[in-house]
């Protein structure tokens, strides 16, 4: 019975893979990080490996000592105790110790943290995010008109309509009805506000994540070194609908992007259809041009 | 000295007196044992209340979807159809913010402060009874109309068409303020302020007894590292409490006398509201784990039948962890739009905990080291304690990388992280109190099988619970949230059997505790050995209600 369903859930598994390449989401029994797609992202994922260089080491160090002690020291084995109760050197030896391994830390979470917080370049798109209580507004700053639409989660009911049926690609719970549309290798500056109560905007593949706090405008942001569909979730608790409040921001050409904006200025449902039709269209040939290589 | 014996000899025939009838002795008590016995009966209470909480959560997150909130809305709050989902999404967020409430305040704090550091300070330093005996009752007596009003909050209106308080224990405006008109949220503010008002005059009572009541001899680098551990807290209580009590003050005002002092649409900040909290918030995480160290050095150095390893410097790291615990508070903030330089600020301060508390990890190894040990059941307890405590240090040392936080902030990575320091660490540290100090406290010997039993199901329970949170956090998974993508199905299934098996090691805790009274095995006055050597191992057991009539002279 078991081995019957676990034969089910990978065969499920087996074809949701196909679609998933071009989603950024979490996965089953994922145990890490998610894949990155901006350099910060890479950065965030290369320090949190670092770190476990160090901490896992001194874990299992302070797990072996424990089982020497337990062993070697038992009333059995030791049956009359030392009186040692100090000992200067490996008292300096403990302190100094951790010092050293802090700074090994340090250096490169510093550099990080300036990375993040101290972009070199100039934006080159701004849009703001503001949310709202249970969904977030978009605001494209672009010339006269700027270009603004709500995402909203993607009820079960509207797939068939919004021809979002494939919940590989648009799982439930992070689908939204209208993506965040942004140029790939263009650095995007990000304005994060809300309009009620405290959210947080959180893209995990793009290392980001900054609160949306109603009369501040805060800003961050990221520049997608890859296309693909990518999701995130509100990470401050809102209320009721805290967990249906996904965040969906999808990454393609600029010539996609250009032809998308110029048409969701008068049809966003238009304009949103016609994208993914160009971009599963893609992916589609890549598809089957990557079962062609196997 | 003839003088002042004979001082104490009238003093002692003025309080001879009749016995005391049941509603003397423990609704007005004076007597530190009995407040501390009063305490730690609460503390059980509220932690089953606060676990069963827990428990409920973990059965909704076994699987994706909503599974039991929209019954249990429709049962206890009448919600019929979408209303009950709607309603029980909110209830979700009330079980969250009440089991944390519950497990901080009315749990660990009576268990470790109120209750053990009641029984035993007083008595490890050679006092009769606290400075303020009155006050120790005013306070005990202070955290049932708390606890209730706490409780009381979850069946009024929260957000409109929903009850309870759901922001979570951090309150964070506007959520509290505009966000749940209704009064549940002012129930909560007040069940908090009377809280911090015991906890102060606990706080206040500690340190009077600590500095002023030793018995001669005992000077402050002779007192036991668990009477050091209840002074800096209780001073961390003092100095950080009141800053809570302020900013909650003002979210009251906010809600209900029109000030703005987090409204941004008069000129108010909601993060001024998150600095304040903070500033009491970290030290109060420290004011939960503090007493532990204390308890686990006693236990270390009796079981290893050897003096603690680096006394003073164990005494100082603590004192080190208090006075660095003040300054590191917006390490919970990195994510609110801080300045480069502020977040720079606060990731070297918070890195430099670590040192101290590396300190007091390996001198406990150190006592260990060379001991003769005895693997007796608060023994075992202690040894989970120092690895488990490890495990969650060293995820703190990634979360204080701002850079790394980043992506961690509000997962279930952090949940994992403060799980282990608190669950693992502060709930083996009272459990470890427990087993030592029982035979102290009763009189009665415990049954070890039962008390190893407990131990290992527990081990097993709560890393089962929290080790995979770690994943779902590296993963994404946002913390506090009633519904997840189904990518997160496995980890969480895992996670919800844990809670299963430490909810059956709390009967088998309770089963124990009904075990020893109802066998009444005689402890006698030390049964741990040559190893024990604090001044509550000379005194009968249990003690007499009046102990130290004659001050202990310390050498």
């Amino acid at each position: 019975m078991k081995n019957k369903a676990f034969a089910v859930l990978a065969a499920i598994g087996c074809l949701l893979f196909a679609s998933t390449a071009f989603a950024d989401q979490p996965f089953d029994w994922q145990k890490g990080l998610q894949p990155a797609a901006t350099s910060i992202m890479e950065e965030i994922r290369w320090f949190e490996q670092y770190t476990l260089w160090f901490i896992v080491p001194i874990t299992l160090f302070v797990l072996a000592l424990l089982v020497v002690v337990v062993v070697k020291f038992r009333e059995g084995a030791n049956p009359v105790p030392s009186k040692t109760s100090h000992n200067t050197a490996i008292e300096v030896v403990w302190t100094l110790g951790p010092v050293i391994v802090l700074l090994f830390l340090a250096v490169p979470s510093f550099q990080l943290l300036t990375k993040q917080l101290a972009p070199t370049e100039e934006p080159e798109l701004t849009i703001k995010a503001t949310g709202y209580q249970w969904y977030w507004g978009y605001e494209y700053q672009i010339g006269e008109s700027p270009l603004s639409f709500d995402s909203i989660l993607l009820q079960e009911g509207d797939r068939a309509a919004a021809g979002k049926e494939d919940k590989g690609v648009y799982p439930r719970l992070l689908a939204v009805d209208n993506e965040v549309v942004v140029p790939v290798g263009k650095h995007v500056r990000l304005l994060v506000t809300a309009a009620d109560v405290i959210h947080a905007f959180a893209m995990p593949s793009f290392g980001v994540k900054i609160d949306a706090v109603p009369g501040r405008l805060n800003e961050t942001w990221f520049k997608a070194d890859r296309e693909g569909l990518f999701y995130g979730q509100c990470s401050e608790l809102c209320g009721k609908d805290h967990a249906y409040m996904p965040i969906a921001i999808r990454v393609v050409s600029q010539e996609k992007y250009d032809t998308w904006l110029a048409a969701a200025a008068t049809n966003l449902g238009d304009a949103n259809k016609a994208l993914m039709a160009s971009v599963d269209g893609a992916a589609k040939s890549v598809n089957v041009a990557a079962n062609a290589a196997q | 000295m003839a003088g002042t014996s004979a001082a104490h000899g009238d003093h002692h025939d003025h309080h001879e007196h009749k016995p005391l009838t049941f509603f003397q002795r423990w609704f007005l008590s004076t007597n530190h044992k009995d407040i501390g016995t009063l305490y730690l009966i609460f503390a059980i209470c509220a932690g089953i209340i606060g676990g069963t909480l827990s428990v409920v959560m973990r059965m909704e997150l076994q699987e994706p979807g909503i599974q039991i909130f929209h019954g249990l809305a429709q049962m206890v709050y009448g919600f019929e159809g979408d209303a009950a989902i709607d309603g029980g999404k909110h209830m979700f967020n009330v079980f969250t913010t009440a089991h944390a409430l519950i497990m901080i305040f009315f749990m660990v704090m009576p268990a470790l402060i109120g209750g053990f550091a009641n029984w035993m300070v007083p008595i490890m330093i050679g006092a009769p009874d606290m400075a303020f005996p009155r006050m120790n009752n005013i306070s005990f007596w202070l955290i049932i109309p708390a606890f209730l009003l706490v409780l009381l909050s979850m069946f009024v209106e929260g957000p409109a068409g929903a009850y309870g308080a759901g922001g979570g224990w951090t309150i964070y405006p506007p959520f509290s303020t505009s966000g749940q008109p209704g009064p549940a949220m002012d129930f909560v503010i007040l069940g908090l302020h009377i809280a911090g008002a015991s906890s102060i005059l606990g706080a206040i009572n500690f340190i009077t007894t600590i500095l002023n009541m030793r018995a001669p001899g005992m000077t402050l680098h002779k007192m036991p590292l668990f009477a050091w551990s209840v002074l800096i807290t209780a001073f961390l209580l003092l100095l950080s409490l009141p800053v809570l009590a302020g900013g909650i003050t003002m979210l009251l005002t906010d809600r209900n006398f029109g000030t703005a002092f987090f409204a941004p649409e008069n000129g108010g900040d909601p993060i001024l509201f998150q600095h304040l909290f903070w500033f009491f918030g970290h030290p109060e995480v420290y004011i939960l784990i503090l007493p532990g160290f204390g308890i686990v050095s006693h236990i270390v150095s009796t079981f290893s039948r050897k003096p603690i390893f680096g006394y003073l410097g164990m005494a100082y790291a603590m004192v080190a962890i208090g006075a660095v615990g003040f300054i590191v508070w917006a390490h919970h903030m990195y994510t609110v739009g801080m300045s480069l330089d502020t977040q720079r600020y606060f990731v070297f301060a918070t890195m430099v905990i670590a040192v101290p508390t590396g300190v007091k990890i390996f001198s406990w190894i150190a006592t260990m080291w060379g001991g003769s040990i005895r693997f007796t059941t608060p023994m075992v307890w202690a040894i989970g304690f120092i690895f488990l405590f490890t495990v969650g240090g060293v995820t703190g040392v990634q979360l204080a990388n701002a850079g790394l936080d980043r992506a961690l902030h509000d997962t279930y990575y952090v949940v994992a992280h403060f799980h282990y320091v608190l669950s693992l660490g502060a709930v083996f540290a009272i459990f470890a109190a427990w087993y030592y100090w029982f035979p102290k406290m009763t009189g009665y010997m415990y049954s070890e099988f039962l008390g190893k039993l407990h131990f290992w199901v527990m081990f097993v329970g709560v890393n089962l619970i929290f080790f995979p949170q770690h994943f779902l956090g590296l993963a994404g998974m946002p913390r506090r949230y009633i519904d997840y993508p189904d990518a997160f199905a496995g980890w969480n299934a895992v996670s919800s059997y844990g809670s299963y098996i430490s909810a059956f090691a709390v009967v088998i805790f309770l089963f124990g505790v009904f075990e020893a009274f109802a066998k009444k095995r005689v402890a006698g006055d030390n049964p741990w050995g040559e190893g024990a050597n604090t001044l509550e191992w000379q005194l009968s057991s249990p003690p007499p209600f009046h102990q130290w009539e004659q001050l202990p002279k310390i050498k």
